[in-house]
């Protein structure tokens, strides 16, 4: 049997003015368990905690409730008073007589009545509570990055400064994204590398960075400050510490022919390459499938020139294995394929072009020398159509387009259509637009900047069919403000294609246990309040894997996930939430009903031996709830068939019992 | 809107399928349209109508009879809309407020054009003979 | 506050710790009345409801139960308050059938901020529950002292 003190708070009149608070406490005194009540007029104020002291000492407290205001106004305060009392602070019950009392009745009778039925349900819940403590588990003070754009960069090098070591995953042979192959940045039309490749060099530079590039993720196990990684670092069969990254072999390789992905297949690249100039690691990567050495044995040109002897045919893909306190996901995004949108002939003509190819037509590095020509016969576009909108807001078919606002694209439009018509002033540039959505700081100044000091047409309607016909495209639109269907013979048309998580983020997020919405956008743990954790704790969000993002707020998540990292780092010791699922393991049957509704993935499978009355052992499968993950929101208490899972602090028994006592 | 319009604003939507609330006026409807110059009201202006309930002068509009029904605009949709089936199912209402089908049968051989592919021709007289 | 009608229902109320229990808070903060016959308990999430807790109340003669979560989408814990949504419609179309009226059974989704929309919905609900009258079908009469 508990001792149980009840303590029924004043608040100056805000409590008593509505309930008799004498008589509370009187009608407690005889509840099962208690042994002492009181009343006083501030029990949060040091003389009150005061009384709750010398109560739980003189009497033997061992769980005590309070009627006071809101528990989420003073549960801390009154459990920190048991505990310096030497109470266990989970056994202490609020009764919550202010908000949901006092505040809303004005009769005195009715308030007093109400008052002892909640009293007495606190009473009953606390006949029930056990003691229960907090565990603790071990940080490893490492971080690990997956995704080496600037969302990963940005993450990487601020939990570096912080002083914790930081690996980056990436699965390309160089870090640097998505940013380093764009021209511009909107809306101050900063060089995208002259603002990127200094970071680069600073995350190479960093003593706390370490880089696997050209690599990948391939199993997480471990929970929160824990967390067992294994990366597979591909061959990529040159010696990382050997090669200079000079360039000679890819000068010399015969094999000249293999679309180079990083101009989007615009130009071709050896089959021993370096992405780009300002590539960090600088180091030369053989692509296996191009290289006639590792298809048949015949070549060998790049080992014969490389003067620092770092070419390995033999290379062996390598596995590493890892201690991580944080992982944060950082897999960005892609354009969408345009295969599927026919109407836009973009599988028919060269010169229908994406957004991302048109970045780099007009990228100083791309594959044009930074001319803007037309990539079929290489002459200068006269007439350019650009086409918002292509498969972003595509609520029609999911294979084919995304239901969401890609965001980004309407003010990446209008830095192509501004810097096309400031560079080449004869260009007629028309924009075709549905709704122009620029929230943003500085971000309609710079659109209307375009309309209105560089000429570009901006027209309401959408582009309905682009046909190739002779040298031109023939652009079918319409144009809903003058009512009117619209016939340009365009040189060039640019989509802005839709984007979507990288393909890769999915296999993450099961191996991560982290949850993702139906577009494979990992989910925030909160939608305001947590917008850069994942729910599974210890994972973290940075970039546009969360959604669609430009770089302003993509660098500011990334420090926001870097922030949480560190304070997670910070701690050497995690103390957990204690009231978290547990699992009567000789009732459970072991049939996963309460790993499916697990939104944490905090519930695993032991196969543990049991002794059985004759004295033998059975082996049975049973759940076992990981207190470090488990969030206790007790959606597997109740999944449970057999009812062998309950959550501490809100176990059945206590609510069945709050229950009881209210409908007496 | 009145009773009669909420009506018959409502047996559209019934006829059609057609809910043309899901529009969100992007105009690629009316930018797909081969018969775009031909008509009065154009696809997209069909959806917004008769949303609005401006259904009467849909219902005399000579537009009924000039979309071909090919069904670009349904292809095309990024939001599923299907104006198409919208601009049959003012026709078919149309067609059942007796005596408003204003082209007959007969009136359809001095209309034709000798380049129509016979489909469009099969086509036009099922949609005119009902 | 009396309750138009001959007599006071009784009603449970489950609230999630994280949105609705501070929307209770947040109608006592602005003095908004509801009738006392609400007692709230406090749940962690609105999945924690067992459907086990609600025939308790009905059995030991509740006259209502109203179970009050996030809404769909705001769920602290992701996805709670869709298991909530799937789980009661079960029990309470079953409830229905054994002769407890859907009426005396609710869902409702009230956040953190709406304070006047739990009064209201509060008020409304005992109303509801009044116009029915007693709950008979599931009392178990050897639980009332």
């Amino acid at each position: 049997m508990q001792r149980i003190g009840v303590f029924v708070c004043w608040c100056g009149s805000n409590i008593a003015g509505t309930v008799d608070v004498q008589a509370v406490s009187e009608a407690l005194k005889n509840e099962p368990g208690v042994v002492f009540s009181t009343n006083y007029q501030y029990m949060c104020s040091q003389a009150g905690q005061d009384i709750i002291k010398n109560a739980i000492k003189e009497h033997k407290l061992t769980g005590m409730v309070v009627c006071s205001c809101s528990p989420r106004m003073h549960e801390a305060t009154f459990r920190k008073t048991a505990a310096a009392a030497g109470l266990n602070s989970y056994m202490v019950e609020i009764a919550n007589i202010r908000e949901q009392c006092s505040w809303v009745h004005k009769d005195m009778q009715i308030g007093t009545e109400k008052a002892i039925i909640l009293g007495k349900a606190a009473i009953a819940k606390v006949n029930l509570n056990a003691p229960l403590v907090p565990g603790e588990s071990p940080v490893t003070k490492r971080a690990l990055v997956i995704g080496g754009g600037i969302a990963g960069i940005q993450t990487a090098l601020d939990i570096a400064e912080a002083g914790f070591p930081v690996d980056i995953v990436e699965t390309k042979p160089t870090i640097g994204g998505k940013m380093a192959q764009l021209d511009k940045t909107f809306p101050t039309l900063d060089c995208a590398a002259c603002i990127l490749t200094p970071k680069m060099v600073d995350v190479a530079q960093n003593e706390n960075i370490r880089i696997f590039s050209y690599s990948e993720v391939t199993e997480v196990k471990g929970f929160v400050g824990n967390f067992d990684v294994k990366i597979k670092k591909k061959a990529r069969y040159v010696k990382e510490d050997v090669c200079t990254g000079c360039g000679l072999c890819t000068e010399k390789c015969p094999q000249k022919k293999v679309p180079n992905e990083f101009n989007l297949g615009m130009d071709n690249r050896r089959a021993i390459y370096i992405p780009f100039a300002q590539a960090v690691p600088k180091v030369a990567t053989i692509d296996p499938n191009a290289c006639n050495m590792l298809k048949n044995g015949k070549c060998g040109v790049c080992a014969k020139v490389c003067a620092a002897g770092a070419i390995d045919y033999k290379q062996q893909d390598e596995i590493i294995e890892e201690k991580y306190g944080a992982i944060v996901a950082a897999t960005g995004f892609n354009p969408i394929s345009m295969d599927k949108f026919d109407e836009y002939a973009y599988n028919q003509s060269k010169d229908v072009i994406t957004s991302l190819e048109f970045e780099r037509l007009t990228n100083a590095a791309g594959p044009s020398a930074g001319k803007l020509i037309r990539p079929s016969d290489g002459k200068h576009p006269h007439t350019i159509v650009f086409v918002q909108c292509v498969g972003s807001r595509c609520a029609a078919c999911a294979e084919k387009g995304k239901e969401y606002c890609s965001k980004i694209c309407c003010m990446y439009t209008a830095k192509h259509a501004m810097l096309t018509r400031d560079k080449y002033p004869d260009t007629e540039v028309y924009v075709f637009y549905i709704d122009v959505r620029t929230p943003g700081k500085n971000f309609d100044e710079f659109y209307r900047r375009a309309v209105e000091e560089y000429g570009v047409h901006y027209i309401k309607g959408m582009v309905g069919k682009v046909a190739p016909e002779g040298d031109k495209l023939m652009v079918q639109a319409s144009d809903l403000l003058a009512n009117k269907q619209l016939h340009i013979a365009a040189d060039l048309v640019v989509l802005a294609a839709a984007i979507e998580p990288d393909k890769s983020a999915r296999p993450l997020a099961t191996m991560l246990t982290a949850s993702m919405d139906t577009n494979d956008f990992f989910t925030e743990a909160h939608p305001k309040l947590r917008p850069v954790e994942s729910p599974t704790a210890g994972i973290f969000l940075s970039g546009a894997c969360q959604g669609p993002k430009d770089i302003p707020e993509t660098v500011s998540q990334a420090s926001a996930a870097a922030a949480k990292v560190i304070g997670l780092l910070c701690k050497d010791k995690l103390t957990g939430n204690p009231c978290v699922a547990h699992s009567n393991e000789l009732m459970c049957n072991g049939c996963s009903s309460c790993e499916r509704v697990c939104p944490y993935g905090a519930i695993t499978y032991i196969d543990k031996e049991f002794r059985m009355p004759d004295r033998t052992t059975r082996v049975r499968r049973v759940a076992s709830v990981n207190p470090a993950v488990c969030q206790g929101c007790g959606a597997c208490t109740v999944a449970c068939p057999s009812g062998a899972m309950d959550l501490n602090g809100f176990a059945s028994k206590q609510i069945m019992a709050e229950v009881d006592a209210i409908c007496k | 809107m009145n009773k009669e319009t909420e009506n018959l604003r409502k047996e559209i939507v019934r006829i059609s399928g057609v809910n043309p609330v899901k529009c969100m006026r992007c105009g690629k409807c009316s930018a797909t349209c081969p018969a775009y110059d031909e008509m009065e009201y154009h696809p997209h202006q069909f959806v917004y109508m008769v949303e609005s309930g401006d259904i009467e002068p849909l219902l005399n509009s000579k537009s009924l009879y000039q979309c071909l029904t090919c069904f670009a605009c349904v292809d095309r949709c990024p939001r599923g809309v299907e104006p198409a089936k919208l601009v049959e199912a003012v026709r078919l209402a149309a067609v059942r407020k007796q005596g408003a089908n204003h082209l007959k049968a007969d009136d359809i051989p001095a209309l034709l054009d000798e380049d129509l592919p016979q489909q469009a021709i099969v086509s036009a007289f099922r949609k005119y003979s009902k | 506050m009396q309750v138009k009608g001959e007599y006071k229902p009784l009603i449970v109320a489950f609230c999630c710790n994280w949105c609705s229990y501070a929307g209770a808070d947040l109608a006592g903060n602005n003095r908004l009345n509801y009738p006392d016959n609400v007692k709230i308990i406090k749940v962690p999430c609105s999945c924690r409801v067992n459907p086990m807790f609600v025939l308790r109340a009905f059995q030991r003669g509740a006259d209502g139960v109203i179970l009050c979560g996030c809404h769909p989408g705001d769920c602290h814990y992701t996805s709670g308050n869709y298991y909530t949504r799937r789980r009661m419609a079960l029990l309470f179309s079953m409830l229905n059938y054994l002769g407890i009226e859907k009426e005396r059974t609710r869902v409702e989704w009230v956040s953190a901020a709406e304070g006047a929309k739990f009064a209201a919905t509060m008020n409304e609900f005992t109303e509801a529950v009044a116009a029915l009258g007693e709950n008979k079908r599931l009392e178990d009469l050897r639980c009332k002292k």
